[in-house]
């Protein structure tokens, strides 16, 4: 009974042309598979690579091994370099996130005079290659003779990545409610303590992401930081200058390691902001 | 009078060091491209002097590399256009319970070091790696074509790595379009494709605009790519750039073709803003 019903609402369909149909509904979804695959293909190479026992050169797979993981700074150099990049990419991401801050809630909240001037001193840094900026950088530090090294560096990340945290910052300004400031100053908060309760923390995931952005932007850089840093090497430079010979198994277990430890946070993060959001 | 002066004091440390830090370098720059080497020599000393031959020279000498950047950079926009933006309508239209997770798919390949990815396609394009045999197995590739130290690695490597933001940019576009002006333009007999090209992509085109300057930008200076993944003939600017600062020493060249580089890239990213007509940048 049952079946004649079926075969009466539905019409027989062959299966190739089941499958085609299936297809075709989710071509953009099986699409997107082969484009996450893409992305990811080096990513997992650097991984698999990082258990090869491989000694000096890590080119050819020669035998899987936890030597690396166990002493991840066992190759020259290459902690050093590690230490230098997170010494570099802290102080970079604080700096940048409180200047680029501050900007941003004058051009988000404010309409002054010279608005628009100072958008254009935003977009400039951004539209300006990597390259420039630490070509004329290293040159105004020769002009003052200043050696190039950690300092230098550290101020060259900063111009770079003040640009990225105002972009962030300013879009989570644009997106607040402006209800609930007149809710706060309603209920007699005066202008101070409606930003610190009210305005701070809402924005502060903005923040959070532009600091986020701030440092792996830094912790990433190789074509200003080989302008500006000098004798010093940070990992990215070790990278470089060591692809030539073949890069230590270290570094890819380094890579790794920060691939992991990143997406961590990032997750976080997210599960934290749902949560919040449920619970408002 | 408090309120007036809020915005500047705001604005003033991260605008003083910009100033510092930016424009004065750049000034700098264009100081030291018209420079004379001291007696014509190789001491490495130079002269502040008014020599605007300096370009010329520049230019006449390393045009071919200036042509590479541009059509290197192009493609490599194009390539990363035509594979991000499915993905990102994927991602802001069929998403669902997963966009979130799918957007940190996105950035998360920028944890591991860019470098590390572009030696790891090195390694995997290059004769030691698995795809070179097999496609001389099947006889794709004849067997002294290489696929690494070509002009193709290259573009392909800058494809790669500014995928992501090209990606983004794209997704919040495309996700800020309402789905009820899709769901109209369905309900007014537009069939799949015309509501793609007469409502989704012009709604979508603020983050065209953002994700190919974001990614054309960063490609024409670019040199790591060209030198990790390319050869000699396949030199770009940012190369010889690189070389005249930190190797020849000869600043006036390299900051003639810095500064020739940023006012080319500026008037074309004007040029673009302009016809694209799109105004919300930053």
């Amino acid at each position: 009974m049952s079946t004649k019903i079926k075969d009466a609402t539905i019409p027989h369909i062959p299966t190739s042309a089941r499958i085609s149909r299936w297809i075709g509904r989710n071509l953009i979804r099986i699409y997107a598979v082969f484009a996450f695959t893409y992305l990811f293909i080096p990513v997992a190479y650097t991984f698999a690579f990082s258990f090869n026992d491989s000694g000096k050169s890590n080119l050819i797979w020669k035998g899987f091994t936890l030597d690396n993981w166990q002493n991840p700074c066992g190759a020259p150099e290459v902690c050093t370099a590690l230490v230098n990049s997170i010494k570099i990419g802290f102080l970079a991401t604080f700096f940048s996130t409180i200047l680029g801050t501050m900007i941003a809630f004058a051009i988000g909240r404010y309409s002054f005079k010279g608005r628009s001037t100072s958008n254009l001193m935003i977009f400039l840094p951004m539209a300006t290659p990597e390259i420039v900026l630490g070509a004329s950088l290293l040159s105004l530090f020769l002009v003052f003779k200043i050696n190039p090294g950690f300092w230098p560096t550290v101020i060259a990340h900063v111009v770079f990545c003040v640009s990225f945290v105002v972009v962030t910052v300013k879009a989570r300004i644009a997106s607040l409610d402006p209800r609930l400031e007149q809710a706060a100053m309603d209920l007699y908060a005066n202008e101070r303590e409606t930003f610190r309760r009210v305005t701070l923390p809402l924005v502060a995931p903005g923040i959070a992401a532009a600091a986020l952005l701030a440092f792996s932007l830094s912790f990433d850089d190789y074509i200003i930081t080989n302008f500006n840093s000098g004798t010093l090497k940070t990992f990215p430079e070790f990278v470089y200058a060591s692809a030539a010979r073949g890069i230590p198994a270290q570094a890819n277990v380094i890579g790794s390691a920060m691939f992991f430890l990143a997406l961590a946070i990032v997750i976080t993060g997210q599960i934290v902001g749902r949560k919040r959001k449920v619970s408002a | 009078m408090r309120k007036i002066r809020t915005p500047y004091l705001l604005l003033l440390p991260g605008f003083a060091f910009l100033f510092t830090f930016f424009i004065l370098p750049i000034m700098n720059l264009a100081q030291t491209s018209t420079q004379t080497p001291v007696g014509g020599g190789d001491t490495g000393e130079f002269e502040q002097t008014l020599r605007f031959s300096n370009y010329i020279d520049a230019f006449v000498e390393n045009k071919e590399q200036f042509g590479r950047s541009f059509v290197y950079a192009t493609i490599a926009t194009l390539l990363a256009l035509a594979i991000a933006y499915p993905l990102a309508y994927a991602i802001a239209l069929k998403g669902g319970k997963l966009k979130n997770f799918m957007l940190i798919l996105v950035i998360a390949p920028f944890f591991t070091s860019f470098l590390l990815r572009t030696v790891a396609w090195k390694q995997i394009l290059g004769e030691e790696g698995f795809v070179v045999p097999t496609l001389r197995t099947f006889g794709i590739i004849g067997d002294s074509t290489t696929l690494t130290s070509t002009s193709f690695a290259v573009v392909m490597g800058m494809t790669y790595n500014f995928l992501p933001f090209m990606t983004l940019p794209l997704y919040a576009s495309i996700d800020r379009i309402d789905p009820r002006t899709l769901e109209a333009s369905g309900d007014l007999y537009a069939n799949g494709f015309t509501t793609f090209r007469r409502v989704t992509l012009p709604l979508s085109m603020p983050g065209v605009v953002a994700g190919t300057l974001l990614t054309f930008i960063p490609a024409a200076g670019d040199y790591v790519n060209a030198a990790i993944l390319g050869s000699p003939n396949t030199k770009m600017i940012g190369n010889v750039i690189e070389s005249r600062y930190l190797k020849i020493v000869d600043y006036p060249t390299a900051a003639a073709l810095s500064f020739t580089l940023m006012v080319v890239i500026l008037i074309l990213v004007t040029l673009y803003i302009r016809k694209a007509g799109t105004e919300e940048l930053v």
